[in-house]
């Protein structure tokens, strides 16, 4: 690891100019993906503000009826707690699928979100990797990919965000909630929080520097059937090949409404409005989900070694489809 | 000691017997010093000044003065010689390093020592009552929950921090329905919630038996 010199933030505010202070610092919350890319010497601040004390660990109702996470509430207390499992259990089901207790219990609402690829040039300093070392090329191209994007990539990165919470705050349109260094805040939809690689892959987000996520909120619970399903080489403790968050809402033998996001198939949380509109009206069976599951992955390209990903994906569209219907 | 640890590099510990020594004399396994050391090389020439901290562990204040780079498995097994906690892969995957913080696991290896000021942290080595085992380690004596022993003290502060949970009516990837949360500690709820450890000898079937057993227990 790189030297690098410590500070516990005493607030938000404080905490968002110390990091804005310094062109290479960072905050650290569980520290469960920084430090492990900080041996690794991918990542190198040179100044750590720990914001794992601050207040933001509550989970609140809004005046809306939705709920408010603190960006500081762990994975473990998001996923356990009765409001979200009873309101939003999409989301206490994709945390559940993702890491292992010991790392839940660590992993902040806002670190989960922003963890970074898995890709493993990313983490294989030997490797040329665009999104480590800019203009130094794409090893994932030709290499070992069958982790990798089929939709939202470019020539210059294929990488795949890894989180499945994302996935499930994307089809539960959730909103980040910032604050920026001079005081102000922001509000960022979560489809709009990850930027998808273009030619600047190591550009992963919108927010700027020392900006922080305080606190993500959801809208009031949408109304039919949550699911999430995570397609993976282990029972457990691995990776998404594929995932889908749904929420559809029938309306008799139709569907009135339909909420589909993919995980394991883009560089950011995929929502994929094409397939909630062939779903919108249409009859609760698998013509209609099929249709669906093609118009989302219609613009998928394979790069060899993860083109099972492009089957696979539509495959698990439709069977999420099907068990959510079953009593939607 | 903090120096040693981050300035040996692989390539000094090849090419000297000196360096060797200087290894070996940290008293750390080699595996683990080179774990670490393979990606600190060639930085030798900043000065880093230490934290002051105490930290509280097995209910005992232990003061210390720690380079902010230490982490908390390093900071238990280097600078107070709590060497029950293990480093497996040093990178959050394995489970070797599972303590308890404020009695829920954590993998110490992806955590800053520096973080965990004030926080109540209990070891293996703070598990049993004087010659008392804790339940769970003597349901893994019980059942033979090992072979070599390596993951152990991992499998069981996590297999403790676990049943916490379970009590606590967390669900889990296995539970047939997150609101409800799990119905019975079956073996497919055990399996899930210890996936966070891995068992190179793969004792899996006696850890299960092991956490089964306690589970009654505890
Ligand atoms: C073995 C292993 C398996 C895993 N498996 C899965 C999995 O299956 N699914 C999954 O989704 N995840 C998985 N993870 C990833 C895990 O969920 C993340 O490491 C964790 O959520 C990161 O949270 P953290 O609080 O530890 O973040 P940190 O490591 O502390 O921070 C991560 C990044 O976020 C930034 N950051 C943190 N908080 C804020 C904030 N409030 N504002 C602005 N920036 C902030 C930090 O600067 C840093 O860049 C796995 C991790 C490991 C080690
Ligand atoms: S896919 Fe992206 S992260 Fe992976 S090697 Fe290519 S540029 Fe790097
Ligand atoms: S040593 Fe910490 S998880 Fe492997
Ligand atoms: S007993 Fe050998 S690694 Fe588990």
């Amino acid at each position: 690891m790189q030297p690098f010199t410590y500070e516990r933030a005493g607030s938000v505010r404080a905490a968002a100019a110390a990091v804005a202070a310094k062109p290479e610092a960072k905050f650290i919350s569980g520290g469960t993906n920084l430090l492990d890319l900080m041996k690794l010497e991918i990542e190198r601040p040179t100044h750590l503000v720990d914001i794992s004390r601050l207040p933001l660990d509550r989970i609140e109702e809004t005046p809306e009826g939705g709920l408010r996470i603190g960006a500081q509430v762990r994975n473990s207390d998001l996923a356990a707690d009765l409001r979200v499992r009873s309101r939003y259990p999409v989301l206490s089901q994709a945390l559940l699928a993702g890491a292992s207790g010991q790392i839940r219990n660590k992993a902040s609402t806002a670190g989960n979100l922003l963890q970074r690829t898995r890709c493993p040039y990313f983490y294989d300093r030997n490797m040329p990797c665009n999104k480590r070392e800019p203009g130094s090329g794409c090893a994932a191209l030709e290499g070992f990919n069958r982790m990798h994007a089929v939709l939202g990539a470019s020539e210059a990165c294929i990488a795949v965000h890894p989180s499945d919470l994302a996935v499930a705050m994307a089809a539960l349109d959730a909103e980040v909630e910032t604050s920026l260094p001079e005081g102000t805040t922001r509000t960022i939809p979560i489809v709009d929080l990850h930027r998808l690689p273009a030619s600047t892959p190591h550009v992963e987000t919108t927010l700027g520097h020392g900006e922080m996520i305080t606190a993500v909120t959801l809208p009031p619970p949408p109304s039919g059937r949550q699911l999430y399903r995570k397609v993976r080489d282990r029972a457990s403790y691995a990776f998404a090949l594929v995932s889908v968050a749904a929420v559809v809402e029938k309306n008799g033998v139709r569907i009135r409404r339909a909420r589909i996001a993919m995980g394991g198939v883009a560089p950011k949380p995929w929502r994929t409005l094409e397939a909630e509109y062939v779903l919108a009206g249409a009859e609760a069976a698998d013509p209609a989900f099929s249709e669906a599951a093609e118009s989302a992955l219609a613009g998928a390209v394979g790069r060899g070694s993860n083109d099972f990903k492009i089957p696979l994906a539509k495959r698990t569209i439709r069977q999420t489809l099907a068990a959510a219907v079953e009593d939607a | 000691m903090a120096e040693t640890d981050y300035r040996i590099t692989r390539r000094t510990v090849l090419e000297g017997g000196a360096a060797t020594c200087l290894l070996l004399a940290s008293g750390l396994p080699v595996g683990a010093q080179d774990a670490g050391a393979t990606i600190t090389a060639e930085r030798v020439t900043t000065p880093i000044s230490k934290i002051p901290m105490t930290l509280r562990i097995n209910a005992t204040e232990q003061a210390l003065e720690l380079d902010p780079r230490t982490t908390l498995l390093d900071a238990l097994r280097n600078h107070l010689g709590l060497t029950g906690s293990k480093k497996g892969c040093d990178h959050g995957q394995c489970g070797a390093c599972t303590v308890l913080v404020n009695g829920r696991r954590i993998n110490s290896c992806v955590s800053l020592a520096a973080q965990h000021e004030g926080d109540e942290i209990t070891t293996i080595e703070g598990l049993a009552d004087g010659d008392q085992l804790h339940p769970v380690q003597a349901a893994f004596v019980a059942h033979d929950g090992f072979q070599c022993g390596y993951c152990t003290p991992g499998q069981i502060c996590s297999a403790v921090g676990m049943l916490e949970e379970v009590r606590a009516g967390w669900p889990s990837h296995a539970s047939t329905d997150v609101a409800t949360g799990p119905a019975a500690l079956s073996d497919a709820e055990i399996r899930e919630r210890m996936s966070g450890n891995i068992c190179r000898c793969a004792a899996y079937s006696n850890i299960v038996a092991a956490i089964r057993d306690a589970a009654e227990e505890v």
